[in-house]
């Protein structure tokens, strides 16, 4: 069974978020790019531990992207994965990137594609669904446990306020969730053998996007802290009830 | 038409729901088209959705939807869209319009919006939330269909004594439209979900262990809130993965957010930074999160919490006669 797992790159979580070009463009001056936690913590470490269960034969790793994302694609081969695409494209838009790695998994026979349940940038939650879509199978989002026997998979998802147990054949698309997996550290000996993994380029194929990004904002800044003394809680009561109207 | 896909959770129709009906209601007024819901397996009482905005509800009363598989899910939305000649499908940004919407959106050609905040403008620019709630960004639909996927908490309810006339959808399903099959719902009853909840109270490493949660519980139950926490305390098995809040956990828009002992780091404001009104009780002057609080009390939790709590008591008791 061979799994392709989808890799984007993020700026890193402690990046303080700014906007150039009249706030049209994310601020990359001194952005340190990693690869989106989801895809690396749990979906990577999940498709690695189901090939050393010997259920899986091979891992894939496919990012779109121009060449600035092979750095985070060798981290991820580092980590375990057998080879890598890169599709060359450079996109924001959640269809034109999942129209592209669905054509490569339908000319490749990937039985399972994951995915992480979003990217930490533009939160769209939905290459996932919409690869399942274009693939015409099944799909299970925000997947906390996960395991195939016989070809039949058992996915835990998270629901509002719970989790729900889903069983479905392959093939298969799933998100991935926190807890799914532990994270991991490459060591030396993964990251030798990560620069003589295969690493393809492939075109990208004709695919409109459907969406724009027209420009960025920054979230109001709080007028400041107004501060309660520890021995008079119930002023605070008041100013919750009264000023902020919260209770 | 506007359609708008709302679901039913044990016999109501959750706020969620309500606001993603009158946000639907509001852009078919703007644009003046009709708006009509969208109602998956057995459901009742849903005249009442007219109270939200709609003028018509389309029904697919087929008890293999009571729960979801996304592929059946957007057979049946796509049929309907086509059907009515649909010019936008609105969703709640909830876990079921992620496997749904995005499957939608692409059997459609339809640009999607997750995580919207606020209404479109008239050329269908949308702000939505990025970077885990660091930042907004207006986002331009290309397509003729519109989809739109609206945060919780993010839209006024509009309320009248309007009822809505109820229509039975047929679907033209075959078997390979289901896939999945549900074994086992694990569902915590009479707590709002963090994602949903008006009220927040979250404990942090300076908690200093889970034994002391006794203390947050107290002060969620009196108010009615819901449990969030910091990621390290998440990590540490203190707490349950799904109240792990900030950039790499759930991003939430609360009226109120009570932090405790948590310090602010940057990926923790990330997720939290968008609700109403934040308060702050950490007993070091320093703690970061103080720069992003409204209320802010500088002291020790195990002392400052529970005084809170019999406050607040005493406050729902003085206000409940
Ligand atoms: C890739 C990455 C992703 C991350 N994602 C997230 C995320 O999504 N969410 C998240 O929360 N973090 C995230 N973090 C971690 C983040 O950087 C911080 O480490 C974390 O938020 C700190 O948690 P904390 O505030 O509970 O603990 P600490 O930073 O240890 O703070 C504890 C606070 O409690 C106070 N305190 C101690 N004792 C008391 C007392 N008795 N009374 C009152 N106050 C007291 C202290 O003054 C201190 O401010 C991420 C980190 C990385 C690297």
């Amino acid at each position: 069974m061979k799994i392709l797992v989808c890799l984007t790159k993020a700026p890193d979580t402690t990046t303080k978020i700014s906007f150039t070009e009249n706030d049209s463009k994310l601020n990359e001056a001194g952005v340190q790019w990693i690869i989106n936690p989801y895809d690396e913590w749990y979906s990577l470490v999940r498709a690695l531990e189901l090939k050393e269960a010997g259920i899986a034969t091979d891992v894939h790793i496919i990012s779109v992207g121009k060449a600035d994302v092979e750095p985070i694609i060798r981290k991820a081969l580092a980590i375990g994965g057998d080879e890598a695409i890169r599709i060359d494209a450079d996109s924001n838009d959640s269809f034109f990137i999942a129209s592209q790695i669905a054509e490569y998994a339908k000319a490749n026979q990937y039985e399972l594609v994951m995915t992480g349940k979003e990217s930490i940038d533009y939160n769209n939650s939905s290459i996932g669904a919409m690869i399942a879509e274009l693939l015409d199978r099944p799909f299970i989002s925000h997947v906390l446990n996960f395991n195939i026997q016989n070809g039949e998979t058992t996915s835990v998802r998270e629901i509002e306020g719970g989790e729900e147990t889903d069983t479905c054949p392959l093939p298969l698309v799933i998100s991935c969730q926190k807890g799914l997996a532990e994270q991991r550290i490459p060591n030396m000996r993964g990251i030798m053998a990560s620069r003589t993994k295969p690493l393809k380029v492939v075109p990208a194929s004709n695919s409109e996007p459907l969406t724009e990004i027209i420009s960025y904002e920054m979230p109001p800044q709080k007028s400041g802290v107004k501060m309660i003394s520890p021995d008079n809680v119930d002023e605070l009561v008041k100013l919750l009830h009264e000023e902020a109207k919260v209770i | 038409m506007i359609l708008v896909f709302v679901e039913q959770n044990n016999g109501t129709f959750k706020k969620a729901s309500q606001e993603i009906i009158s946000y639907a209601a509001a852009i078919g007024k703007q644009t003046s088209q009709p708006t009509a819901a969208i109602v998956l397996g057995e459901a009742n009482n849903l005249e009442a959705l007219g109270n939200y905005g709609v003028q018509k509800v389309f029904h697919v009363n087929d008890t293999r939807l009571n729960q979801l598989d996304s592929k059946a899910y957007t057979k049946a939305i796509v049929q309907i869209t086509q059907e009515q000649n649909a010019g936008a499908i609105i969703f709640s940004n909830n876990s079921t319009s992620k496997a749904v919407a995005p499957r939608v959106s692409a059997k459609l050609k339809a640009g999607l919006v997750v995580g919207a905040v606020s209404l479109p403008d008239e050329n269908f620019i949308v702000k939505k939330s990025v970077f885990s709630g660091k930042a907004f960004a207006k986002m331009k639909i290309n397509s003729p269909i519109k989809i739109i996927a609206l945060n919780p908490n993010s839209y006024s309810i509009q309320k009248s004594a309007d009822n809505a006339e109820v229509i039975a959808q047929n679907i033209n399903f075959d078997n390979t439209d289901f896939t999945v099959k549900v074994q086992s719902t694990n569902k915590v009853q009479g707590i709002v979900p963090l994602s949903e909840a008006e009220l927040v109270v979250s404990g942090g490493r300076g908690m200093k262990g889970p034994e002391n949660w006794n203390i947050l519980e107290d002060l969620a139950t009196t108010i009615g809130a819901t449990l969030a926490c910091s990621r390290p305390v998440a990590d540490s098995h203190w707490r349950p993965h799904h109240e792990h809040v900030g950039q790499t956990g759930g991003t939430i828009r609360p009226n109120l957010y009570i932090a405790v002992g948590i310090s602010g780091a940057i990926q923790h404001l990330a997720g939290v930074n968008s609700s109403k009104t934040i308060v702050v009780i950490n007993k070091d002057p320093e703690a970061p999160f103080f720069k992003a609080a409204d209320y802010g009390i500088l002291g020790d939790a195990f002392e400052v919490v529970p005084k809170f709590t019999e406050a607040l008591k005493k406050y729902k008791a003085s206000h409940s006669s």
